[in-house]
């Protein structure tokens, strides 16, 4: 096996040197009616390149040659071929969490890099060196909200992902944790009255998302004052990086949950992504996560370590703040190598491009008899329409012309079966975008 | 350069500041296609109040300064790309760059979770194929891909049992865990709504049966049990003790971090466990990538099969495969979308390539630690003497003597070129030395090993303060954590704070 680094008479040699007399011997701790006596049924072994056909066959039976308009947190966006090379390095890749400092200084000093990127684009002083996702994230900042209130009771608006949310119920199961969900108003922004008339002095945290889940920008003053005049964490999920090339960071917030795959990573089907959270200085004890920190060495150079690990379950056990352990460093690896690609010219124009196509998509959509505009606030690259017809019929008409159109909505809103959720990113040609809003145009004309 | 030293020398390494410091407005290492629509006015069609006018410090630098950054911050790091990396528990082998290739092919890296399954086909079947191969391996019924690393695994895992205990009734209370279990059990009992109890384990390093006879009350849910244990001993009464959990209707969980043990040759399933993870990212060979990404799937007995998590992979009428969203009994979600998919892409290539092989990986993991066994035996303290599995733990008790810690010969071994073994664990082990070298090691790279702990012990005899004083090569010396932690810096702050009226 082309893997495995030894020959027979090496195994041999190295047997007897032991002093037994087969390997079957080395496994007499085994209750021997244990043992198995057949091979697994499993297929292989394959050769580098029948592994590589396996894979290209099962690629061919996605959706080459289709053009997308989902989003919904997952996003397509621009890569250079330069973090591919950066991330493939053996030096990154096959190296394990930096708990020896003296030879990981060079993915310690890349996670202080991607926390610092992270505080700077949310405007928040501190954040981790990464979550699972998105998801677990958002989970992890309203458990981290439980500890800093002591309190159980959690609103979470329903203009927050729909999954996002699924997750948190399901954490919450278990720990006790009471979820409550604040509608969304005609114009598809979280009810703030509802918030207010929810909020009292047992409310652990206000969860809202900007650009939330119908791709609406939330105005997050008004609901921090809210939150902040209980005494409850305000808490910004952000799941389009991006937008904050271009959008007021959410400053306000007390603890941010963000996911990172925005930033140079591949949709990769849902995963690997990286989830972040970020937060005010004086919170950092209850953060969940690993963090790098700056210190010096007994010659006095500037080094990194992994830094208040009494909060992480490997010092604290069961009194841990988290039971993380690995999290998503490759890709947050990814991320700190792509933005600093982008840099602060780059992200910005990325992020314009991403509103300018998304603007004109509206207008070309809005020019089709009966597709009407959901919710008039304010969007970034994502923006729900209404149609006269069921989203997934017209949906399936527009895949005969290979296009994936936008997320159905009544799945997770049942009141929203007509709705769909429209994505448009720097990599949607004009030509695409007109493609489907002349496809939709006569799906729209067909006979019902 | 001591000359015993015979897998290191010395090699300049390059100083390079953070990216922060490199920045100067105007320079760029990106640039966009033009934009083929017209461009929207931001204030218009934002609103100032949603407008940020640019990002105070984002950096502003060239691409190949990008690249010989991380570059050059990529050669202070030790990777199993060079060398051994000898981290118990962690199973660091080698992982093959055709893994790599194949996560990242067209069709694959590319596909949105939420495009029509129909289309969607080819990434089903690869979750299909990985899903029947590991449970061929655990010898289980049932399985969920989801979890996204070993300890969001466990924390499924402990969901499932409640979820599964309170269908009977009774949720129950307690958690079993061995006072020799990883820090992420004990973390993981606790957010699932937990007690814990720990266990003391007896005198050969094993569970105590029949201490845990008394403590399995009605109160259980489950015992978690690593299995070889964490001083890499196979725990040879499990089916004792999985019959007493059973007996009293409380579940058996296993830890599958030591999974690289058992692979191809005993099937925990066969054993009487009940659920257990696996670590892709350690058994499976997806890298570690400095800590992540990972994927923990949760596999199980039938019983357990109702409450896994949504969405379900189901094979439909004419071998279509499809991802159910609602189950009656499930836990819920544990993460959005599928799970980590470029991880288990990863795993299943490692799969293929070896085939039924693989036990022969296991077997070669299993020969390299007793071979380090039988030569570092009396050289260093073997504090459990029972047969060794993947792993090898010593202690330094007797380097102890001249003051020589474990941690002191993990930072000697750095200078020998050698990422150190696991120190401080199992907490059962004053002073550990765990040792992991997996197959991927050639007799060769174990003799220097080997070579390289003998010298260290006589270094430690002889010289002791060259081994507390180490590492002596490196391009940073031992830092100060505790100044780290006292005074945290988290991240780059501008030296002159500029303006921000602009914001």
């Amino acid at each position: 096996m082309r893997y495995l680094p030894k020959s027979p008479a090496e195994r041999q040699e190295m047997l007897a040197a032991i002093g037994a007399k087969s390997i079957g011997q080395l496994f007499s701790g085994i209750p021997e009616r244990f043992r198995l006596r057949e091979a697994l049924k499993i297929p292989g072994p394959y050769s580098e390149a029948e592994v590589i056909q396996y894979f290209k066959d099962r690629a061919a039976e996605n959706s080459n040659g289709y053009t997308s308009f989902l989003g919904a947190g997952v996003y397509n966006h621009l890569r250079s071929v330069v973090t591919d090379a950066i991330i493939q390095r053996g030096e990154f890749l096959t190296s394990y969490t930096p708990y020896q400092a003296e030879i990981t200084q060079g993915t310690l000093q890349a996670i202080f890099e991607f926390q610092t990127l992270m505080c700077q684009l949310t405007g928040q002083e501190v954040a981790n060196a990464s979550m699972y996702d998105g998801s677990t994230a958002m989970t992890e900042t309203v458990l981290m909200a439980e500890r800093l209130t002591d309190r159980q009771r959690v609103l979470v608006a329903r203009s927050v992902h729909p999954e996002y949310r699924e997750v948190l119920k399901t954490y919450a199961k278990n720990s006790g944790l009471r979820v409550e969900e604040i509608p969304y108003t005609a114009r598809g922004t979280v009810d703030a009255k509802a918030v207010q008339a929810a909020l009292k002095d047992d409310v652990a945290a206000v969860v809202v998302q900007s650009p939330n889940f119908f791709g609406v920008i939330e105005s997050y003053a008004p609901l921090a004052e809210f939150a902040h005049a209980s005494g409850a964490m305000f808490v910004v999920v952000v799941t389009e990086g991006v937008s904050l090339g271009l959008l007021r960071p959410p400053a306000e917030a007390d603890i941010v949950a963000m996911e990172g795959q925005s930033f140079g990573l591949p949709p990769s089907y849902g995963g690997p992504f990286a989830g972040v959270i970020a937060s005010r200085d004086k919170y950092v004890r209850q953060m969940p996560g690993r963090l790098s920190g700056q210190t010096t060495d007994s010659e006095g150079q500037r080094g990194f370590v992994l830094t208040l690990a009494t909060r992480e379950q490997h010092i604290r056990r069961e009194k841990a703040t988290s039971n993380i352990c690995t999290n998503q460093a490759l890709c947050a690896l990814a991320a700190t190598v792509h933005l600093t690609l982008l840099g602060k010219e780059g992200l910005r124009e990325m992020a314009e491009q991403n509103l300018s196509k998304a603007q004109f998509a509206l207008s070309e959509l809005l020019k089709i008899p009966g597709v009407r505009r959901a919710f008039d606030e304010p969007f970034f690259n994502e923006f729900t329409i209404e149609l006269p017809r069921s989203v997934k019929i017209l949906n399936s008409h527009l895949l005969r012309d290979k296009i994936i159109g936008p997320l159905a909505l009544g799945t997770a809103y049942p009141e929203l079966t007509k709705h769909a959720l429209v994505c448009v990113t720097e990599t949607t040609p004009r030509a695409e975008i007109e493609r489907f809003a002349c496809a939709l145009k006569h799906a729209l004309e067909r006979p019902v | 350069m001591n000359k015993k030293i015979k897998k290191a020398s010395r090699h300049t390494s390059q100083n390079e500041g953070l990216i922060f410091e490199k920045s100067s407005p105007g320079k760029r290492a990106f640039e966009l296609p033009p934009l083929d629509v017209p461009a929207a006015d931001p204030a218009k069609a934002l609103g100032v109040n949603h407008r940020r006018a640019g990002i105070e410090g984002f950096p502003e630098v060239s691409e190949i300064e990008v690249l010989r950054h991380f570059t050059r911050l990529s050669t202070w790091n030790y990777a199993i790309d060079l060398g051994m990396y000898p981290l118990g528990s962690c199973t660091m082998k080698y992982n093959p760059r055709v893994n790599e290739f194949v996560a990242r092919l067209d069709g694959i890296a590319t596909e949105h979770p939420y495009q029509p399954q129909e289309l969607s086909q080819g990434c089903l079947k690869i979750m299909r194929l990985l899903e029947k191969c590991l449970l061929e391996i655990t010898g289980m019924d049932a399985i969920t891909l989801q979890p996204a690393a070993g300890a969001h695994g466990e924390m499924t895992g402990l969901m499932l049992i409640r979820a599964y205990l309170e269908k009977l009734g009774n949720p129950r209370k307690k958690v079993l865990i061995p006072d020799s279990a990883h820090g992420t059990n004990p973390a993981t009992a606790v957010i699932a709504g937990y007690e814990v109890e720990n266990i003391k384990s007896e005198s050969h390093g094993q569970i105590d049966v029949d201490k845990l006879r008394d403590l399995v009350t009605g109160d259980v849910a489950a015992l978690m049990i690593t299995n070889p244990s964490t001083l890499g001993i196979f725990e040879q009464r499990i089916p004792e003790i999985a019959e007493i959990l059973h007996a009293k209707g409380a579940l058996l969980y296993m830890d599958g971090a030591n999974m690289n043990a058992l692979t191809g040759v005993t099937r925990p399933g066969d054993l009487g466990v009940d659920l257990m993870h696996l670590n892709l990212h350690k058994t499976f060979s997806t890298p570690h990538g400095g800590g992540g990404p990972g994927a923990g799937p949760v596999a199980m007995k039938k019983i357990l099969e109702p409450f896994r998590p949504v969405p379900i992979l189901v094979e439909k009428e004419g071998g279509r495969l499809a991802l159910e969203p609602v189950r009656p009994d499930s836990i819920g979600r544990v993460k959005a979308f599928s799970g980590n998919f470029g991880v288990l892409v990863r795993a299943l290539a490692y799969i293929l390539a070896y085939g039924p092989g693989v036990r022969q990986a296991t077997e070669d993991a299993v020969l390299n630690a007793n071979y380090i066994r039988k030569h570092l035996e009396g050289v260093y303290e073997l504090p459990y003497s029972l047969p060794s599995m993947h792993e090898v733990v010593f202690s330094d008790a007797i380097q102890k003597k001249n003051g020589v810690s474990t941690m002191d010969i993990a930072k000697r071994l750095i200078d020998y070129g050698f990422h150190p073994y696991t120190t401080a664990f199992p907490l059962i082990v004053a002073g550990a030395m765990m040792i992991e070298p997996t197959e991927s090691e050639s007799k060769e790279e174990c003799d220097l090993f080997i070579d390289a702990m003998k010298s260290i012990a006589v270094e430690a005899a002889t010289t002791p303060e060259i081994v507390k004083t180490a590492p002596h090569t490196t391009r940073v010396r031992r830092l100060d954590e505790v100044g780290a932690a006292r005074k945290p810096v988290l991240r780059w702050k501008p030296a002159v704070p500029r303006s921000e009226a602009a914001d």
